[in-house]
């Protein structure tokens, strides 16, 4: 029986939180299974999706607390088991909330992951592990068999103290019981036992066998044996070495919690849960039609360029919602407006967004409200950042074309691209040198920026031919500006052989007359609800008033906000934001303004 | 891991309810029996006129505890209680089916009991092709009150699709559902039935806590219901309560948090917030964690 004062003393022990330990079996993982595994007092759900990803997630659904090891894994998801939440693999962000069908999750519904690395036939996995899982080698040179774990009502160091004391046989003496036993510590969680026969016969062999004994400590008063073979025994005596190391190890595993008995108990471990962040612990608002649930002051407004002014926009509440560039807003006007305007702030920085607003001469209101009513001080609403112009950045080269106020979302790329030493050229076609506008943005950029003053429509066809001259591999344009300048730009980026899916553009609207005179009948494949569209009415329209909440931006078929896949049925498309090989697909609507081209579409939603 | 929660009750607002100890047909003989109550040991029994009194194993002299009878329980308390339960008027219609249809232990809080049986959302997915079946999964915007005179907890306007939505009904329909929470621990729903549309089913839960994270759950309700046995009721009741125990019993914290950063409410939650709100501002500190400014944690 040991000594309790013979046990390692627990403040000269590596801090356990920072080391892998094993947490399964590559056995406990079969297909689509989800395995509750504990380690350091903290439950985990193990799964393993079809591409052999092995998932390490906090045992806790987000919702409501349920143990996710009671749901189900289809592979690439896990479902809750009370409410059906679905988490995906690797990332564990939540992708759908049955009771809400209509709503997107918060991309921001994530559940807590751990890493998780196979080895040895093990899974490995830490708190916050630091490198990597232990090495050792005679596991490495060797062909590891792993045995039946062994549950122990003890502490993983009175454990390890009656592993110190192990002895088994080596594979060619199972029977005799005079092996010379040798240790090696591997870490404060695992040793490597060597057993040698001292075979004093005529032969004179020496034959010895190495088994590697990991400690899982599961709670403070618990842990799993974890032992592995660093050979395969011969089959003839794989029934034998398992029988003789069962047996070895059923009489330490009462030596240790006869041990563990006369200790006082200790205290059971506490696995902090991380508390959802407050943006996600109040209910959140009803989808309305159009949504702003962000209130933001002007804290300042600028003049920076002719007919162009700038705004700061700062938080009044919580800490402004991170962005992507190209992401636009959506800016509730006090004239009960409601426009769009592109970021143009560098990544990272979320203290205030900042837009430029150009005074339209036809405007209805929106940008006049903004030029002549809205001053320092006023608080708006706005929605949350939206991005439907999103910015590859794994680009050799990415040429960025504006037109005009078409700057703004391209001044965010270009600051996101910048810092990452991806090469890309920002070109800005304008009227006149007084219309350039956030010089303060494109003197950081420094020579990146080329500006084009004062072009004729054929000479900006001429330096447009001239820039996307010569399409390389993995180039990218992304342009923004007027309609006909778009249109010109996108011509002969194709005629330069620019490939549909490198041609990137945000329309300011659309002006292609909309042709809403058909009827046609719309299935909603997941409510199994069909729906009539009336001539007159748009899909958007008729979606809300039966009731499903519906995100939609400009309505005018040019943000992107409004789209929702088509599973069956053709489609009239009469929106400005798609590419034409998007298009083509079929397999997506702007909801705002496109149309059946025929009697019937199956919708994904 | 391993709760370290308190066995006795220190919580004043819970020791002054009255809680349901079981129904009083289940108190047969002058032989005491025993139950628990907030941690504490009950022995019971029918006294000479066939009434039946409560008093702690503990006390030597068997001082009664309070009681009452009501909708077809013996309740009792352990503190001051209030002069009257919370009202069921349909309790007393002469055309109903008062039914108890049986009493489950369940490793859980009260709370968590009371929250599982106020939430909609989980019918598809616990109960399914019963009480709800997927693709039809939405929890369509409904309304909370708190009542003023009674300070009870509505949820109002709630309508899910129900495949089959009591013993009477044989085919899907869209259900109507009011929820009122009279009681920390107790609960109440009305539901439409197949066989008047103008009146509603009445089906309570009325918990009585032994620990802070285990209850005894009884289940009461009045119907208008001519024709099945009450075999038959109490049977599609337990197989429903049944479906929620597993659930419930794999929540953690076992304990309701209070917080509202301990978990991920959705719209679909609404009246589940305005309980766990309501909790708070009744002080209740008994099967909760409570709002506290500086844990992080949540552990049980
Ligand atoms: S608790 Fe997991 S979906 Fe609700
Ligand atoms: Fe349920």
């Amino acid at each position: 029986m040991t000594d309790p004062t013979t046990l390692t003393d627990p403040t000269t022990l590596t801090d356990p939180t920072t080391l892998w330990h094993p947490v399964a079996t590559m056995l406990d993982l079969p297909h689509r299974h989800i395995f509750h595994g504990q380690l350091l007092g903290r439950e985990v759900a193990i799964w393993r999706a079809d591409d052999e990803f092995i998932n390490v997630w906090e045992n806790r659904c987000l919702h409501r607390g349920v143990r996710l090891s009671i749901g189900t894994n289809d592979g690439t998801e896990l479902t809750c088991r009370y409410h059906g939440w679905r988490y995906s693999n690797r990332s564990a962000g939540c992708t759908y909330i049955p009771a809400h069908p209509a709503d997107a999750p918060a991309r921001t519904i994530c559940n807590r992951t751990f890493a998780a690395v196979e080895k040895y036939g093990l899974v490995w996995s830490g708190e916050d592990p630091i490198g990597k899982p232990p090495i050792v080698a005679a596991l490495d040179d060797g062909t590891p068999f792993t045995l039946r774990n062994l549950p122990v009502n003890a502490p993983s160091q009175v454990v390890l103290d009656q592993l110190r004391q192990h002895r088994f046989q080596p594979v060619a003496s199972l029977d005799a019981n005079t092996a010379r036993m040798t240790a090696t510590e591997v870490n404060d969680y695992a040793i490597a036992l060597t057993s040698t026969a001292l075979t004093s016969t005529e032969t004179d062999t020496t034959e010895s066998s190495t088994a590697v004994f990991f400690v899982q400590p599961v709670d403070s008063d618990r842990s799993i044996i974890r032992a592995v073979l660093t050979e395969v025994p011969a089959q003839v005596e794989q029934l034998g070495v398992l029988r003789h190391h069962a047996t070895a190890l059923g009489k330490l595993v009462i030596a240790a919690e006869t041990a563990a008995a006369q200790l006082p108990p200790p205290e059971p471990m506490v696995a902090t849960i991380n508390q959802v962040s407050l943006a996600l612990s109040v209910m959140p608002e009803p989808m309305l039609d159009r949504q702003a649930p962000l209130r933001v002051q002007v804290a300042r407004k600028w003049i920076t360029a002719q007919d162009i002014v700038g705004f700061e926009l700062v938080s009044v509440g919580d800490p402004l919602p991170t962005f992507q560039p190209g992401a636009h807003l959506d800016v509730h006007l006090p004239n009960g407006l409601v426009r769009q305007y592109s970021l143009t702030n560098g990544p990272g920085d979320t203290s205030s967004y900042r837009i430029g607003v150009k005074l339209e001469a036809d405007s209805t209101g929106g940008s006049q409200c903004l030029h002549n009513t809205v001053r320092e001080g006023d608080v708006l609403a706005i929605s949350e950042p939206r991005n439907n112009f999103p910015l590859r950045r794994d680009s050799l080269r990415t040429v960025l074309v504006a037109g005009g106020i078409g700057v703004t979302p391209m001044l965010a790329m270009a600051q996101a691209l910048k810092p990452m030493g991806l090469a890309f050229e920002l070109h800005y076609f304008a009227q006149a040198d007084e219309h350039l506008a956030f010089e303060e943005i494109r003197s950081e950029l420094g020579d990146a920026v080329t500006t084009h003053v004062g072009l004729s429509p054929d000479e900006t066809g001429a330096e447009l031919a001239r820039l996307l001259d010569g399409y390389g591999h993995a180039n990218q344009v992304y342009i923004c500006g007027p309609g006909p300048m778009l249109e010109t730009a996108r011509t002969i980026a194709t005629a330069a052989g620019w490939p549909d899916q490198a041609v990137h553009f945000e329309y300011f609207k659309n002006t292609t007359e909309i042709d809403n005179s058909s009827s046609f009948e719309i299935a909603l494949a997941r409510s199994a609800v069909n729906l009539h569209v009336p001539p007159g009415k748009s899909i958007l329209q008729i979606l809300r008033d039966s009731g499903i909440a519906m995100p939609s931006s400009c309505e005018q078929g040019a943000c992107g906000t409004c789209v929702v896949p088509v599973i069956e049925g053709k489609i009239d498309h009469q929106d400005v934001h798609l590419k034409q090989s998007e298009r083509d697909a079929g397999d997506q609507i702007m909801t705002c303004v496109s149309r059946a081209a025929g009697d019937r579409l199956v919708l994904d939603i | 891991m391993t709760a370290n929660v308190a066995t006795t009750c220190t919580d004043p607002v819970i020791l002054d309810q009255w809680h349901p100890l079981l129904p009083l047909d289940e108190i047969t003989t002058d032989q005491p029996n025993t139950a628990v109550l907030l941690g504490e040991q009950l022995s019971y029994r029918l006294d000479a006129n066939g009434d039946p009194v409560v008093w702690l194993t503990a006390d030597a002299d068997a001082t009664p505890l309070p009681i009452l009878v009501e909708y077809l329980y013996v309740w009792t308390c352990l503190g001051s209680p209030p002069d009257r339960l919370f009202a069921i008027p349909e309790f007393s219609e002469p055309d109903r089916r008062n039914v108890h249809a049986g009493t489950i232990g369940v490793h859980v809080s009260a709370p968590r009991a009371v929250e599982n049986f106020l939430d909609m959302g989980h019918f598809p997915f616990v109960h399914t092709d019963v009480l709800g079946a997927e693709p039809h999964t939405e929890v369509v915007e409904y309304d909370v009150h708190i009542d003023p005179d009674t300070n009870d907890v509505w949820a109002t306007e709630c309508v899910f699709y129900q495949p089959r939505a009591a013993t009477t009904s044989t085919e899907g329909q869209m259900s109507d559902y009011l929820y009122r929470v009279p009681h920390p621990f107790c609960v109440i729903l009305y539901k439409t039935t197949p066989l008047d549309k103008d009146r509603m089913d009445v089906i309570a839960l009325f918990c009585r806590p032994t620990a802070q994270d285990r209850i005894e759950a009884h289940m009461f309700l009045s119907l208008l219901d001519p024709d099945n046995t009450d075999a038959a009721i109490r049977k599609f009741q337990q197989t429903i309560f049944g479906q929620d125990k597993p659930i419930l019993e794999n929540q953690h914290p076992k304990l309701l948090p209070l917080d509202s950063r301990a978990e991920t409410p959705i719209r679909a939650d609404k009246v589940a917030i305005a309980y766990r709100r309501w909790l708070s501002d009744l002080g209740v500190t008994y099967g909760v964690i409570p709002v506290s400014p500086t844990s992080a944690s949540v552990t049980s």
